[in-house]
């Protein structure tokens, strides 16, 4: 078997035209979550806080917001938008598109693909990858792609801490319009049972003890690796990196793996005030990287999804950012939106009280 | 179950999409194909920034059935920047209560469920205290 | 032209009736009404009923109740027009006689709501406002008058209890009215410390929804039984008049212009004029509807409508009694029955049978009921003669 491991790179430059967060204004501290269910230890609490959905929030609503943002940042007619992919692993519904509901409401329909995607924590990146794709190819100018969730945690399950709301969404366009340009991406997925949500359940399964090793660890660093490899790039290339952040120590952790330094984590590394927003979580550090980046910064995003896989990109900052990144609100306005809730308002508000 | 009745209000439901007088530049919401201030055919489409303030509210304790999900809730007159009134829910208070002249902007979100939970879901437009940037 | 008489009028008990059904209730006041007209023959039906088809899944009440009356073969329609169901039943009653094509009719106005309650009984209720723009954002009847409440108290700078004289002057006219569903007069502090409905409106500020049936029999004074028992009551004036029907449309919200222009036109075709009203049945759904009703019909000025609660003018001996019977408030508010028991009582004080609640000499009687806040207005003026 030979191994193909060139980048994918478009026939024709392509680039972020619009980029858009979205973070709920609910958070429940961690050390709540372990006030109810583990007489309140809070010894290696895996984040500080995390982001909760309001009663009449979900993907739809929220991937709209962040959707709207982008727009507000690319300033085109939504009609020239020819696709709008979403990536979520808690898409109101089973069957019937997130994606149709979102292009409707931005007046992207009705000569659109829109579709949602499923890959756990990576749905987001995968959208951003196809829209690549479809721009890159001359198939369409824009495509829209976003990433976003409303995950749950079994309660009391180690996830319950971290399983949050939010994400971001980004318009991909030719890169001569761009705020930044999509210079390659490299995706790394095997057949890994680190973590699974059956159908019809409501909370997920982790497999074993595979979440970090053979998982996350293998597939960010292998992606991440190959990426810097097939570029000739190494991490002192980049300016800022962002990865997959289910909790506050993987993200540090694969950065320190792969050679990167706090400093180029810091904007990004979100998740203890907002929690893991699983296909929101890489996506979001990366709105929240270009909220703070300058003209000519090079970025590496690398997302992780359970299942398994990794998908990196490589990002350079054009000097259009500066004109269009105060046009919509910024990660750090959502995040310093804050109402505190308790475990019992947070039952109610996700569902957990049993009425029937 | 009301499908048709929802589904053909969606656009306007979304986005907060009313109409523009071409006689006399009136601003119309809801749509009502006829202007209400020179009585001319009016039947532009407008899209409203969504920005407005708080002419009246109220908090709904004793809610009717299919919205007691997320009572208590807050109902308000808004005025848009654009001149109409619209009724809608103010929504992510947190903390803040609600007053009079409070500066206020569109989102959608879930109405509610058409129905139990395997019903559809209705969204539309809320307002809620408008964000500044830090 | 002809004078249009109330010749009979009746009422049940306004309450929870849960072992009555709508039909029986309904016949209920009919009897009463017959009889008390001396034994007249109706020869048309009008039936106001607000919400039947929905809580009660009956339609069709002009042949149900003809037909349960032992009335089968006449004229008999639904009249609806939300809250003012009743209002607008008689008025048609009023057409009818006044056309000349028809002598004699009964108008009966029949309501129960407590089959269902709760949520159940909120959505039935806010099926009667806007559907595509109100009631789908959770709005409720009740929910339009907390919006009105907290913009008028907001410009005119009124106190918390500023409303309160509405709810207690009810209260105090509902202990004599053997009818009404609360029979207790209450104190400001039982006010004050009332539950918050929808803010600012508490537990007081809003009527109950109950039960009940009232039944007039309309016909022309030569038509009357020569031997007729009662002094003679005419309706002098019926007016409708209707506004927007969602609150955000209303070019002046704190204003009801259906209310007023029902009321002027009233007053010129009873020719009349505002400070000959004895007493005034305003439609208190809420006591914010009560104290812009007063400002609608001339009595106090724009914002200042609350002010009359307080200071004693309307209470049985002020300027200007009002809810004599004790107003939606105390009477209760059995929605399309509503408009029916306004008359009753009215055609009770100028018969000067009102008994403790008598106002003494009264010759001239407003009642108003409203669809929703005033999105339909209906106002009689009612007369007694000789």
């Amino acid at each position: 078997m030979t191994e193909n491991k060139a980048l994918l790179k478009p026939s024709r430059p392509v680039g972020i035209i619009g980029y858009g967060a979205y973070v709920p204004r609910y958070r429940l501290p961690a050390n709540e979550v372990a006030r109810i269910w583990v007489g309140g230890r809070v010894s290696g609490l895996p984040i500080k806080e995390k982001a909760v959905p309001g009663l009449d929030e979900d993907v739809v609503t929220m991937s709209l917001e962040a959707v709207r943002n982008a727009l507000k940042r690319a300033r085109i007619d939504p009609a020239e938008i020819r696709a709008v992919w979403i990536g979520s692993e808690s898409h109101p519904y089973a069957v019937k598109p997130t994606s149709t509901i979102v292009a409707e409401a931005i007046g992207a329909t009705p000569h659109i693909q829109a579709a949602d995607m499923e890959f756990a924590c990576k749905a987001g990146t995968e959208a951003m990858v196809m829209a690549m794709g479809l721009v890159g190819s001359g198939m369409a100018r824009y495509a829209v792609a976003a990433g976003l969730d409303t995950a749950q945690g079994k309660p009391g399950d180690a996830l319950e801490y971290t399983a949050a709301a939010g994400g971001a969404a980004f318009v991909i366009g030719p890169a001569e319009e761009s705020l930044a340009t999509l210079n390659a991406a490299y995706s790394y997925v095997t057949d890994t049972p680190d973590f699974w949500r059956r159908e019809y359940q409501h909370y997920p399964e982790h497999g074993n003890r595979f979440t970090g090793e053979p998982a996350y660890f293998k597939h960010s660093t292998a992606a991440g690796k190959i990426m810097l490899e097939e570029l000739g790039t190494k991490p002192s290339d980049y300016t800022w990196a962002i990865f997959h952040q289910p909790n506050a120590k993987f993200p540090q952790r694969v950065a320190s793996l792969l050679g990167f330094t706090p400093e180029q984590i810091k904007p990004g590394l979100l998740s203890p005030v907002i929690g893991n927003t699983y296909a929101g979580a890489a996506i979001i550090g990366l709105t929240a990287t270009l909220d703070v980046a300058k003209p000519g910064d090079r970025i590496l995003m690398v997302s992780f999804g359970s299942g398994a896989g990794s998908d990196a990109f490589d990002i350079t900052v054009t000097d259009k950012l500066l004109e269009r990144r105060d046009k919509a609100l910024k990660t750090q306005d959502y995040i310093a939106r804050r109402t505190e809730i308790d475990y019992a308002m947070y039952a109610r508000m996700r569902g957990k009280i049993a009425m029937k | 179950m009301e499908i048709p009745r929802h589904w053909r209000l969606r656009q306007q439901r979304y986005g907060l999409i009313g109409e523009l007088c071409p006689h006399c530049d009136t601003k119309i919401f809801p749509p009502r194909d006829i202007c209400p201030a020179c009585g001319h055919e009016a039947k532009t489409s407008f899209a409203f920034s969504g920005r407005g303030e708080v002419f009246s509210f109220t908090t709904i304790y004793e809610a009717p059935t299919g919205f007691e999900e997320t009572a208590p809730y807050t109902v308000a007159l808004v005025k848009l920047e654009e001149g109409p009134m619209v009724t809608a829910q103010l929504t992510d208070l947190g903390d803040d209560k609600p007053e009079i002249g409070m500066p206020v902007e569109m989102i959608t979100r879930r109405l509610h469920s058409d129905g139990d939970e395997r019903g559809m879901l209705i969204y539309g437009y809320k307002f809620r205290p408008s964000m500044k940037a830090v | 032209m002809t004078e249009i008489i109330i010749a009979g009028i009746g009422q049940t008990s306004v309450g929870e009736h849960w072992n009555i059904s709508l039909r029986s209730l309904a016949l209920q006041a009919i009897q009463i009404a017959i009889q008390d007209s001396g034994g007249l023959k109706p020869q048309a039906l009008y039936v106001g009923n607000m919400l039947a088809a929905n809580i009660s899944r009956q339609a069709h009440l002009g042949a149900l109740l003809a037909d349960f009356a032992g009335l089968t073969g006449i004229e008999a329609e639904t009249v609806e027009a939300g809250g003012a169901s009743g209002g607008a039943a008689l008025r048609q009653g009023y057409l009818a006689i006044a056309s000349g094509l028809v002598d004699v009719v009964l108008v009966v106005g029949a309501e129960k709501f407590t089959d269902v309650i709760g949520p159940d009984l909120e959505v039935a209720l806010a099926t009667t406002i806007d559907a595509d723009y109100e009631s789908i954002h959770g709005m409720t009847l009740t929910t339009q008058a907390a919006l009105l409440a907290q913009r008028y108290m907001h410009e005119n700078h009124i106190p918390v209890d500023g409303l309160a004289g509405f709810p207690l002057t009810a209260h105090a006219n509902g202990a004599g009215n053997k009818n009404a569903m609360y029979r207790k007069a209450i104190t400001l502090d039982d006010y004050l410390k009332a539950d918050t409905v929808s803010d600012p409106l508490n537990l007081y500020d809003v009527a109950p929804n109950a039960d009940g049936a009232a039944a007039l029999m309309l016909t022309r004074r030569e038509l009357l039984p020569k031997d007729f028992p009662h002094p003679i009551v005419r309706l002098a004036a019926s007016t409708i008049a209707s506004d927007t029907l969602s609150l955000a449309e209303r070019n002046d919200l704190l204003w009801f212009a259906a209310a007023q222009a029902s009321v002027e036109q009233a007053f010129q075709k009873a020719s009349i004029t505002r400070e000959q009203v004895d007493l005034f049945e305003y439609y208190d759904a809420f006591s914010i509807f009560a104290a812009m009703s007063l400002e609608a019909a001339g009595f106090g000025p724009r914002g200042q409508g609350w002010k009359l609660a307080g200071d004693g003018s309307i209470a049985r001996s002020g300027q200007l009694p009002c809810a004599t019977q004790g107003g939606l408030k105390a009477r209760g508010n059995p929605g399309g029955a509503t408009g029916i028991y306004q008359a009753v009582e009215a055609v009770d004080q100028l018969r000067g049978q009102a008994g403790v609640n008598q106002i003494y000499g009264a010759r001239t009687a407003l009642i108003q009921c409203l669809g929703g806040p005033g999105s339909i207005a209906v106002t009689h003026i009612l007369e007694s003669i000789e």
